[in-house]
């Protein structure tokens, strides 16, 4: 026990050194950006109008002038202190926008995660199980031209066909358009989840199944395999193939938490959907500071999260982790 | 005595695709003949390369899907076909693997010696089959990765047992292990013959052949060129072939001495 706890501990610190190192990167960019916050969000017009009074209020409000070395420490300090800022657009505390939004995401990213882990692994062994026959060049068939899709372009199709065309589904947002905050079904927020949740699973499934039929094919090559057969025993997938793809594949499933994330930016802004991704364009977009570099924390806890979530599996399920570790 | 393997004129070539669309042939095994009978010990003995590894592979129909086999393989007097050998496979017609690689890493000993079956008979038959190797109980618990090389050996011996098997393939069976271990996991294959089981023992080791075979057979790039009994080679009425002859003078006891020019001849 003692060494997962020291393994773990290490890991911690080492996730410290990563969100400082990321939040640090996200800073910068957004200040390197050619954005003028008070262009964007005031409008040049309304700009024009104003008093210089007015003006050096909202540049103020917006930062402009605080040099960014003083910016950056300032909500550091302030971070690791638990309070995370003011998010600038939406003006309600970041963690208070980040909680509403992630709750709108978790469910969306959670059943395009499991969907595209189960479907992955499942086709991924379909096809490194027959290699070179149909079903193998099917499965890579459809990998292929899914991971050289666009998934914004899928989004909209997907889109076109089942709102557009077939009208089956809705076409954006969380919930009904007009409905009142406290009518809204789950049913209806289902609804309304399918066809992101949906896009993200596809694209999330070749990956994933690539990978599996990568392993897979490795495991069939192995000399247990040769005798599993020279011994004339039937269940060779499940009982020994399955077996040694699991530790693989659990690591790709975890691995693959980075990955629905970034995708959930891109089609929860074609689908309107109100997601975390969402915020995190608008807070690019919008110069909104505090906004970004919570997102930004947030996301890169959650990935760092899965992968040591994989690496202490690893050393439950893999016997020549839990065993060589405790010393036989 | 009718034998329980009679091959001849096995051949095994590969084809795979070469540059473009061009097929290439690739002869493994050209001429293969050799016999085994019950209770006896048959050691095929020759350089790495030679193709002792297919002819096991062969018998097993677990060729790669791109090799072709000709010729005759007889098992207990009838063609051994893949759809004949699915039925004694695993079952009277055993093989024995080189070592651990051959064991899945992630399942423990015990059911992989039981192949999955859980009756309690099967069970007990597989604790006293460890037990006859020198295994107790508690190895049925360990992964293959916490078993030595002669354990992982005594293992595999262990899963060939689990039924009565009429013909032993053991390929490679003692590389990495010492000379003790090694004589021992051999003896184990004598006293197999002695019960009746006709033993295939595919070797590079000559020495170790000569200690529980009763013939040797001897391979050369794909052929067979020498069949001889153990007792011929060694009263000294002296090996036929160059390259047995070779082979048994490069053995230490008999001098050691390096191949010579008839052989380098022969060779080309």
């Amino acid at each position: 026990m003692g060494h997962r706890l020291r393994f773990t501990a290490r890991k911690l610190a080492r996730m410290v050194l990563l969100l400082l190192g990321v939040s640090l990167t996200a800073f910068l960019l957004m200040n390197a950006s050619p954005l003028d916050p008070l262009q964007t969000n005031v409008g040049q017009a309304a700009l024009g109008a104003m008093s210089p009074e007015q003006i050096a209020r909202l540049e103020e409000y917006w930062g402009v002038n605080t040099p960014a070395a003083e910016r950056y420490l300032r909500w550091l300090g302030d971070a690791l202190r638990g309070d995370f800022g003011i998010s600038l657009l939406y003006r309600q505390p970041v963690l208070e926008v980040i909680g509403q939004r992630l709750s709108n995401s978790l469910w969306l990213m959670a059943s395009a995660w499991v969907l595209s882990g189960a479907l992955g692994l499942a086709l991924g062994v379909l096809a490194g199980t027959r290699r070179g026959r149909w079903p193998d060049r099917l499965v890579r068939g459809y990998c292929l031209v899914i991971s050289s899709t666009p998934s914004f372009w899928l989004a909209l199709l997907l889109l076109m066909v089942f709102s557009v065309w077939l009208g089956i589904l809705p076409i954006g947002l969380a919930v009904p358009i007009g409905a009142e905050h406290a009518g809204v079904t789950l049913l209806q927020r289902l609804r309304h989840a399918i066809l992101p949740a949906l896009t993200l699973s596809v694209t999330g499934v070749a990956n994933i199944a690539l990978h599996t039929r990568e392993k897979t094919a490795d495991v069939m090559e192995r000399d247990y395999i040769l005798f599993a057969r020279a011994r004339g025993e039937t269940a060779i997938v499940r009982r020994h193939v399955l077996r040694n793809v699991a530790l693989p594949a659990l690591t790709l499933q975890f691995a693959s938490i980075g990955e629905i994330a970034g995708g959930s930016v891109l089609v929860e802004q074609v689908f309107s959907y109100p997601g975390l991704g969402q915020a995190a364009v608008s807070a690019g977009l919008g110069s909104d500071m505090p906004l970004l570099l919570g997102i930004t924390v947030v996301t890169a806890a959650m990935v760092f999260g899965g992968n040591l979530a994989a690496d202490l599996l690893y050393g439950v399920i893999d016997p020549r982790i839990r065993r060589g570790a405790a010393g036989t | 005595m009718e034998p329980i393997l009679n091959v001849a004129h096995l051949s095994v070539t590969f084809s795979r695709y070469g540059r473009g669309f061009s097929r290439t042939k690739l002869s493994a095994i050209e001429d293969l003949s050799l016999t085994v009978d019950p209770g006896q010990v048959a050691a095929v003995v020759g350089s790495s390369g030679s193709g002792k590894s297919l002819l096991a592979h062969a018998i097993f129909h677990i060729l790669p899907p791109n090799s072709r086999v000709e010729g005759t393989l007889l098992y207990d007097g009838a063609p051994l076909t893949a759809h004949r050998a699915a039925e004694p496979r695993g079952r009277e017609l055993v093989l024995i693997p080189q070592g651990v690689t051959y064991l899945d890493p992630m399942m423990k000993v015990g059911p992989q010696v039981c192949r999955g079956r859980r009756d309690p008979a099967v069970r007990a038959r597989c604790r006293e089959v460890l037990k006859r190797y020198g295994l107790g109980p508690d190895v049925e618990d360990l992964y293959p990765f916490q078993l030595s090389g002669g354990m992982a050996r005594r293992v595999l011996i262990a899963c060939a047992v689990m039924e009565r098997p009429r013909l032993i393939v053991a390929d490679e069976p003692t590389p990495g292990l010492d000379a003790r271990t090694a004589q021992r996991v051999v003896g184990h294959f004598r006293e197999l013959a002695d019960r009746g089981a006709g033993v295939l023992l595919i070797t590079h080791d000559l020495p170790l052949a000569l200690s529980v075979a009763d013939k040797i057979v001897v391979m050369h790039a794909g052929q067979t060129v020498d069949e001889i009994s153990a007792d011929q080679l060694q009263s000294g009425y002296g090996p036929s072939h160059p390259y047995t002859r070779a082979l048994w003078r490069a053995m230490p006891q008999n001098g050691f001495a390096p191949p010579s020019g008839d052989l380098e001849e022969w060779l080309t």
